[in-house]
């Protein structure tokens, strides 16, 4: 029944916090500008579009009456037109939105693929050679810039040793002669769903450079927290006990002790979300990768105010569901999260 | 308020002192503590030697290089593009600037944004953090609404939502990241304050009847300060490589005027085949990221006397 009550009092926070997102988001693209109506149709506005956007954005009406404009049409999935392309930003976000999602996917893949078990390695050998290696490499992934590791990259792979590609999703010639179809949207999953073979390669070889550039920071990240949750745990007594019993180390480590440090995990995998997310921006620039992080980038370079605007509110979105998942998840797994 | 001062340091006086009273050991200060602690972190002095050599650079810049203007940002065509040498130890960017004097210059904006969005953030955040801690009931749930909302977001994403619709410049992307960063503080010493309000020496302030503005600011505050500046020290690696970011993005300071982000992706383009330009900035930002964090980890475990280096 607790554990129910939880469940509900966390939607119901779940709401309240995309409520005031939207709050927010109505702030930074009604108030905070000193001409929102000017900010709303570009660079050098002629009167006849201030007024006309002054209209239809009710900004002669109240502040209420503005809000409940912005957060009804926002509702019917209206989130403006771009200054730029002149698009629906919503039909534009359908297209840059599930490349941004395969590339933090993979590099959330990678970073706790290989973070995770470096983290508890290296916390149960604490001091030892594999621990000192794995913190310095930790401490150098958080440190690193994304934009200069993704450079970095591109100098080593692809103008030195010349093995990978450095920009966009496919190269030219597969574009035109295996084309990919989209159904997901994630070309990696198209290509295997429709069986383009060719495509498959040359898709996922465009993935891995930006990928593992993204995957840096968050890898550095959950070594660290996996390994400070092991070391915590492994002192308990019953990790004592189970070596007494005569348990296998490994079982112990990755069994027992992995089970308990998991919750501080996940929450790093939360976190490790974010950062990806956000890292995607720079990641999106250096590698031209055609997500939202790009989509976002060009539109601050040309001054494409409501663009900015909804990819703002379309991640936060997401960020708020993604916690949201990760908290219905540990309750799921964890009895005990119900009584704190 | 001063005589009644007065008072009570006499009083104590006027209190015998046992003569076979223990002697009082004597008062190391808790930064006196965290200090000796400290100053044994090799990687941590390290850092501090990082951190001390760019903001003299950035200060004596214009005494550093011999060429200043170019720092600023007047271009010098006729030398572009040239890889290090004696006379441009780090070479010449795509407008012949000189890259090590484009970076004393660069440092300037990126430090000094760093430090400026931390302590911002430290001004609004501690006060508000307090209050709610202190008075809790409504006060307590509007200012922690308030922070669920800003922490809502990533924090790059709103600084650059807010930057944008600021305009860009110096001082609306630093309002924009100090905005962003606030919430964090907040709950920081929110939950410090929650738990040293059962104190007995808070009870004896109230108990005395002072009002609470004098128990938060003369007796609350100082004791959560410490955490407080160690997580500054933490935050001003990730403001950095944040605001570095913003300035990557096309944000922050404007071209001709440097800044280590903006040096990056001017020199981004070119990487390829003239690493010099982007690759020193990028390696100076790596490096002062990595000279807080390493300063921000010793600090830490310096504050926490369990941890702490004896």
């Amino acid at each position: 029944m607790q554990r129910w009550e939880y469940v509900f009092r966390r939607l119901i926070l779940a709401m309240v916090v995309l409520f005031s997102v939207s709050l927010l988001t109505f702030f930074i693209a009604r108030i905070l500008p000193s001409d929102p109506a000017a900010a709303w149709v570009g660079p050098r506005p002629t009167q006849e579009q201030i007024a006309k956007a002054t209209i239809t954005l009710g900004l002669d009406k109240p502040l209420y009456v503005q809000y409940w404009r912005y957060l009804s049409s926002l509702l019917q999935g209206d989130l403006g037109v771009s200054i730029k392309s002149r698009q629906p930003i919503l039909t534009e976000l359908k297209t840059y939105l599930p490349a941004t999602l395969e590339l933090v996917i993979a590099s959330m893949l990678i970073g706790e693929i290989i973070g995770i078990p470096l983290g508890v390695l290296s916390g149960a050998k604490k001091g030892g050679a594999l621990d000192n290696a794995s913190r310095i490499l930790a401490v150098a992934c958080v440190s690193l810039p994304t934009f200069f590791l993704g450079l970095l990259f591109q100098l080593i792979f692809y103008a030195r040793l010349g093995i990978l590609p450095i920009s966009g999703r496919v190269s030219n010639e597969i574009a035109i002669n295996n084309p990919v179809t989209p159904i997901t949207g994630f070309y990696t999953l198209d290509t295997l769903m429709t069986g383009n073979w060719a495509a498959f390669q040359d898709v996922f070889v465009h993935l891995i450079l930006p990928a593992v550039t993204l995957a840096a920071f968050g890898l550095g990240l959950s070594v660290r927290m996996t390994r400070a949750s092991i070391i915590e745990v492994l002192n308990e007594k019953y990790i004592l006990a189970a070596r007494v019993a005569g348990l296998p180390y490994r079982t112990i480590l990755f069994v027992l002790a992995l089970k308990n440090a998991i919750m501080p995990t996940l929450n790093v995998i939360g976190l490790s979300f974010v950062y990806a997310l956000t890292g995607s921006i720079l990641v999106e620039v250096i590698f031209s990768w055609p997500g939202l992080g790009l989509y976002l980038t060009n539109a601050v370079l040309s001054l494409d105010f409501p663009v900015i605007v909804s990819v703002t509110l379309i991640v936060a979105v997401f960020y708020v569901v993604v916690n949201l998942v990760l908290d219905l998840v540990q309750v799921a797994i964890d009895p005990r999260v119900t009584l704190s | 308020m001063e005589e009644k001062r007065v008072e009570d340091a006499e009083f104590i006086e006027a209190v015998p002192v046992h003569p076979l009273a223990p002697q009082a050991t004597a008062p190391y200060s808790e930064w006196r503590l965290i200090w000796r602690s400290f100053r044994k972190d090799i990687l941590a002095l390290f850092g501090l030697g990082i951190i001390l050599i760019l903001i003299l650079g950035a200060i004596f810049a214009p005494v550093l290089t011999s060429y200043p203007e170019q720092g600023r940002g007047d271009p010098n065509i006729l030398e572009k593009f040239q890889p290090p040498s004696l006379r441009h130890p780090l070479g010449t960017d795509y407008l012949g600037r000189d890259v090590l004097a484009r970076m004393l210059y660069g440092g300037r904006s990126s430090l000094t944004m760093g430090f400026l969005v931390v302590i911002i953030a430290v001004i609004i955040g501690v006060p508000l953090g307090a209050l709610a801690g202190y008075l809790g009931g409504w006060v307590d749930e509007v200012i922690m609404r308030t922070t669920d909302v800003f922490m809502a977001f990533p924090s790059l994403l709103l600084a650059l939502a807010i930057a944008s619709a600021l305009g860009a410049g110096f001082i609306n992307t630093m309002i924009a990241l100090a905005i962003t960063w606030w919430p964090w503080y907040t709950r920081l010493v929110r939950s410090q304050v929650l738990s040293l309000r059962e104190r007995y020496f808070i009870e004896a302030a109230r108990s005395i009847g002072l009002p609470s503005q004098k128990i938060i600011l003369s007796h609350l505050l100082p004791n959560v300060m410490t955490p407080v500046w160690v997580q500054a020290t933490l935050d001003l690696g990730s403001a950095i490589l944040i605001s570095t970011a913003l300035n990557f993005v096309g944000l922050g300071v404007q071209p001709p005027t440097a800044d280590w982000g903006n040096m990056v992706s001017q020199g981004r383009l070119y990487f390829i085949d003239r690493p010099w330009f982007a690759g020193s900035a990028g390696l100076v930002i790596f490096l002062t990221v990595l000279a807080f964090n390493f300063i921000g980890d010793a600090l830490r475990d310096a504050a926490d006397p369990f941890l702490r280096r004896t």
